[in-house]
């Protein structure tokens, strides 16, 4: 156990864990920020998708002490009222059924959009091809990125 | 307005209760044609669960609530079925709040999640509750302002006597409403003149699902609350024999290692009380992590069990099953699939003197299609929030069908019904596999044992590998053609692992004057359950693609040829029964050949296969287009034809046929859960390939047939057929037919 130094949504936090817990179970379990889901534990679906620098990562095999004092943004932290430019157009396309990928699909568009303001077909294949969506939202997912993109 | 009769009886009854500061809460107990039975159904309900009650609540402020009796695993019933409420009482939706429901099948009526009959079921008692409400709020008002109730009308949620000018709120009248005695008869609003339902409504838990507030059963928390985790034996065919706990009691925040078994000897199984395994051993701790690391120490001794009976009582239909012993492989599976199929089987269907036909056909075409298991792998794997205490029980998760597993739980807790408190929460995916609540009896008894309140939590790699799987099926089709090519005859013979899946009434039985249905089943100790659209999605797949290339052999048209033999069906039906209606059947093929421009040359560049299916009471057809990317087929456009009567709500009926689509290629061509020595192969998604962004088509364009019929379910319609319209363009892309799933493997 030790006592590690989390900056998440820009609000600071000190737990107290096996330094090896990966910072998605430290996220649902000790800081009690359930947005970001745990689907396969292996980095192989995406749902646990969060942003550490900025930059998108699977949190789920990511050992918390690694995070230490770095910016870590969640899906409860991307905005105030829900209306980040991704977020804005996910409702206006409808884009959810069960919802649960979608935490991990709008983080990992998010990193994508950063890097790259208006991506191609091709480019949003090739980035968000990691996050699985068992319910087939992939259409919406894809047309709501280009709206996004168009806003932004 | 046309007036419909409702049908109260003794049983049924509406009560109003006054809110606390004033304000009307109406819960309808609604005795309605609530029935599951009859012809077109895939699942069959005890009638004592023939009550619905719809649940309004309308605050003086004018607030009004409509809560969901059904859980939401993605249907969007959530949003829907409130939908129909808000329509028949004249609201605006977007005042409209939506809440779930919890478990009471008294109050909710059946809360069943499955077999796409959510919005089929709730469509008429919630109209009624609906417009009864209605009626109550114009009876106050007509009563207040002494006129007749003829002369009230509603907008909006607002009521007017236009002769005195007289308006008010809902609101204003909720607390008067609710001394008013039940109305005898409803008028219900003209289809035409909807104006919330047939108009599409976004999702009500939009902005919580992309704000990620916690609404899934893994989200659940309480405090003091720990966390469990089982270790179920790694094979089929296996059993505990011993365990040694003391490396993971050593583990930081382990608070309990113990083993527990699920059902008592002879315990009679209800048809959703399906477990695989009997007896495990449970890790309990502080959080998640470290439980996950302290399963990791146990030292478990397994051994092979033994064959066992198992009493299956399913809606008082008793019977013994057997489970074999032996650790099963997939190649041996086919093996004896491909043995077996040769054998006798079990006669579903006969019309006409199909031996004679076969024996003078000119021509017999005769093909195998294979199917493996799968895997439902929801994306969010199994788990529940349980606290039991001697007095009662709390049990909180996502569950697809409440009311099947509380008399279980009841008997295994030995608690009264009534002290077993299930809610249930957003569910991260469900495809059948949640209609099966062993995890829930599980988090149940551990809580009990633990003595405090457990979330259990499956791994991805308990819950794929845990069984409950889709059957592996085999099923050969036969035609006889005459010298001319005509069809003279047909042939199914379908079976099984440990389930066949053919539908003997289903088309083309009816059209095709010597028809044949048999089947056979092969025994196993690989469980298997509910997996979207089941049966159907494998007796479509194999059907479709046999329609397809009978059609070929006969020189046919693969759409023209299904409308001839339709169109037998409807004018000079053979046989007692079939479980379509040609008309509606046909309309969709129709539909699909007009709208994807079936006979139109600039579509030629695309490899298209097309098929069309009726199951759970709706009727879906897609033209698939593929082309070549990167060299290999790939799915770019598909469009569907859709004929699932009035649709609710538009744009997320869209959405759920996508959706199925892009589920429907997935399988197609790479969902496969293989078994050797028992083990399963996969266990996670770097095995388990689950269709992807750039495997998904660009474009799924959705056409419903405008109709005025009562809706009938879209959850499993759209799948079934996407299989065969795959294998059909592959055919078009490759130059080769697909018999086997998972197609991407024969490439
Ligand atoms: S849970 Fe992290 S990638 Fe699946
Ligand atoms: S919306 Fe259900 S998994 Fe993506």
């Amino acid at each position: 156990m030790a006592v590690i130094n989390l900056n998440v949504n820009g609000k600071k936090h000190a737990v107290d864990v096996d330094p090896q817990t990966p910072v998605l179970w430290v996220l649902r379990d000790h800081l009690h920020l359930t947005g970001t889901k745990y689907g396969c534990g292996i980095a192989q679906c995406g749902a646990c998708t969060i942003l550490l620098n900025g930059t998108a990562i699977r949190s789920c095999q990511f050992p918390v002490s690694a995070a230490a004092d770095k910016p870590i943004t969640t899906i409860e932290g991307l905005s105030e009222k829900g209306d980040h430019p991704l977020q804005k157009a996910w409702l206006e396309h409808d884009v959810p059924q069960c919802g649960y990928c979608q935490a991990g699909q709008i983080m990992n568009a998010v990193a994508l959009l950063k890097r790259n303001p208006h991506p191609t077909d091709e480019e949003i294949e090739a980035s968000m091809n990691g996050n699985l969506c068992r319910c087939g939202t992939y259409l919406r997912i894809r047309d709501a990125i280009k709206t996004a993109a168009k806003q932004g | 307005m046309e007036k419909i009769k409702t049908n109260y009886s003794r049983r049924s009854f509406l009560k109003s209760t006054l809110l606390a500061g004033g304000g009307l809460m109406i819960s309808f107990n609604l005795l309605s044609e609530f029935r599951l039975s009859g012809k077109t159904n895939d699942i069959n309900l005890p009638d004592q669960w023939n009550e619905l009650t719809g649940y309004v609540k309308i605050t003086p402020d004018n607030v009004v609530k409509i809560i969901c009796p059904n859980p939401e695993f993605g249907q969007n019933v959530m949003t829907s079925l409130p939908m129909i409420v808000a329509e028949e009482l004249d609201v605006d939706w977007q005042k409209v709040v939506v809440e779930m429901g919890p478990f009471d099948n008294v109050k909710y009526g059946p809360q069943f999640v499955g077999g796409s009959n959510s919005t089929r079921m709730y469509w008429k008692p919630l109209r009624e509750a609906g417009a009864a409400a209605r009626n109550m709020l114009m009876q106050a008002a007509a009563q207040t302002w002494n006129v007749t109730v003829e002369e009230i009308t509603t907008k909006g949620g607002m009521l007017y006597h236009q002769k005195t000018g007289k308006s008010a709120q809902y609101g204003d009248f909720a607390s008067k409403a609710a001394g008013i005695p039940i109305p005898k008869g409803v008028k219900l609003k003209k289809v035409k003149d909807f104006d919330v339902v047939r108009h599409s409504q976004k999702n009500v838990e939009g902005l919580n699902i992309v704000t990620g507030k916690p609404l899934f059963g893994l989200d659940y928390t309480q405090n003091g609350m720990l966390i469990a985790m089982i270790q179920h034996p790694p094979a089929f065919g296996m059993k505990l024999k011993s365990y040694d706990a003391f490396q993971t009691l050593k583990m930081p925040g382990i608070k309990d290692v113990f083993s527990l078994t699920l059902y008592p000897e002879g315990f009679e199984q209800g048809g959703f009380d399906t477990r695989t395994f009997n007896e495990f051993v449970v890790v309990v701790g502080n959080s998640t992590w470290e439980v996950m690391n302290a399963r990791k120490k146990l030292e478990v001794q397994w051994e092979p069990v033994t064959e066992t009976k198992e009493t299956l009582s399913f809606f008082g239909r008793k019977r013994e099953v057997v489970i074999p012993a032996g650790l099963e492989s997939s190649a041996s599976q086919y093996a004896k699939m491909k043995e077996r199929a040769k054998e006798p089987a079990t006669l579903l269907r006969k019309d006409g003197d199909p031996e004679t036909a076969f024996k003078n056909a000119a021509q017999i075409i005769e093909r195998t299609y294979t199917a493996p298991f799968l895997a439902h792998n929801c994306m969010e794997p199994m788990n529940f929030f349980a606290h039991v205490t001697n007095e009662k029980a709390l049990l909180v998760g996502p569950l697809q069908a409440p009311g099947w597993i509380a008399p279980t739980l009841s008997k295994i807790l030995k608690m009264p019904v009534e002290k077993i408190e299930i809610q249930m929460t957003r569910m991260g995916g469900g495809f059948g596999l949640r209609a099966y609540g062993h995890y829930l009896t599980e988090a149940a008894l551990i809580s009990k044992k633990a003595k405090a309140p457990v979330k259990l939590i499956y791994t991805r790699e308990d819950d794929m590998t845990y069984g409950i799987y889709r059957p592996t099926y085999t099923m050969t089709y036969r035609a006889a053609l005459d010298a001319n090519k005509n069809l003279t005859a047909f042939h199914v013979k379908g079976g099984g692992i440990p389930e066949h899946c053919v539908h003997e009434n289903r088309f083309p039985a009816g059209a095709v004057d010597n028809y044949l249905a048999e089947s056979w089943e092969i025994l196993s100790n690989m469980t298997v359950g509910a997996f979207r659209a089941p049966g159907s999605n494998f007796n479509a797949a194999a059907e479709q693609s046999f329609m397809d290339e009978l059609a070929e052999a006969m020189g046919k048209d693969p759409i023209d040829f299904r409308l001839e033999l339709l169109k037998r069906a409807k004018e000079n039906p053979v046989g007692k029964f079939h479980d379509y209606d040609a008309d509606r059947y046909a309309g969709i093929l129709k539909l699909v050949k007009e709208k994807s421009g079936w006979n139109d040359p600039v579509n030629k560049k695309y490899s298209r296969g097309v098929s069309a299916y009726f199951c759970h009471n709706s009727y879906v057809a897609h033209v698939v287009d593929m082309v070549k990317k990167n060299n290999q087929p790939h799915v770019e456009k598909v469009t569907s034809a859709v004929d699932c009567g009035i649709v609710v709500n538009p744009d997320a009926a869209v959405n759920m046929v996508q959706g199925a689509v892009v589920d429907g290629i997935g399988n197609a061509m790479y969902g496969e859960l293989t078994v050797k020595d028992g083990v399963p192969e996969q266990n996670n998604f770097n095995r388990y390939r689950i269709i992807r962004l750039s495997e998904a088509p660009k474009k799924i364009d959705v056409h419903f047939v405008e109709n005025d019929i009562d809706p009938t379910g879209l959850g499993e319609p759209p799948f079934a057929p996407v299989f065969g319209a795959v294998a059909n363009a592959l055919y078009k892309n490759t130059g080769k037919r697909f018999y086997d799933q998972p197609f991407a493997k024969q490439l």
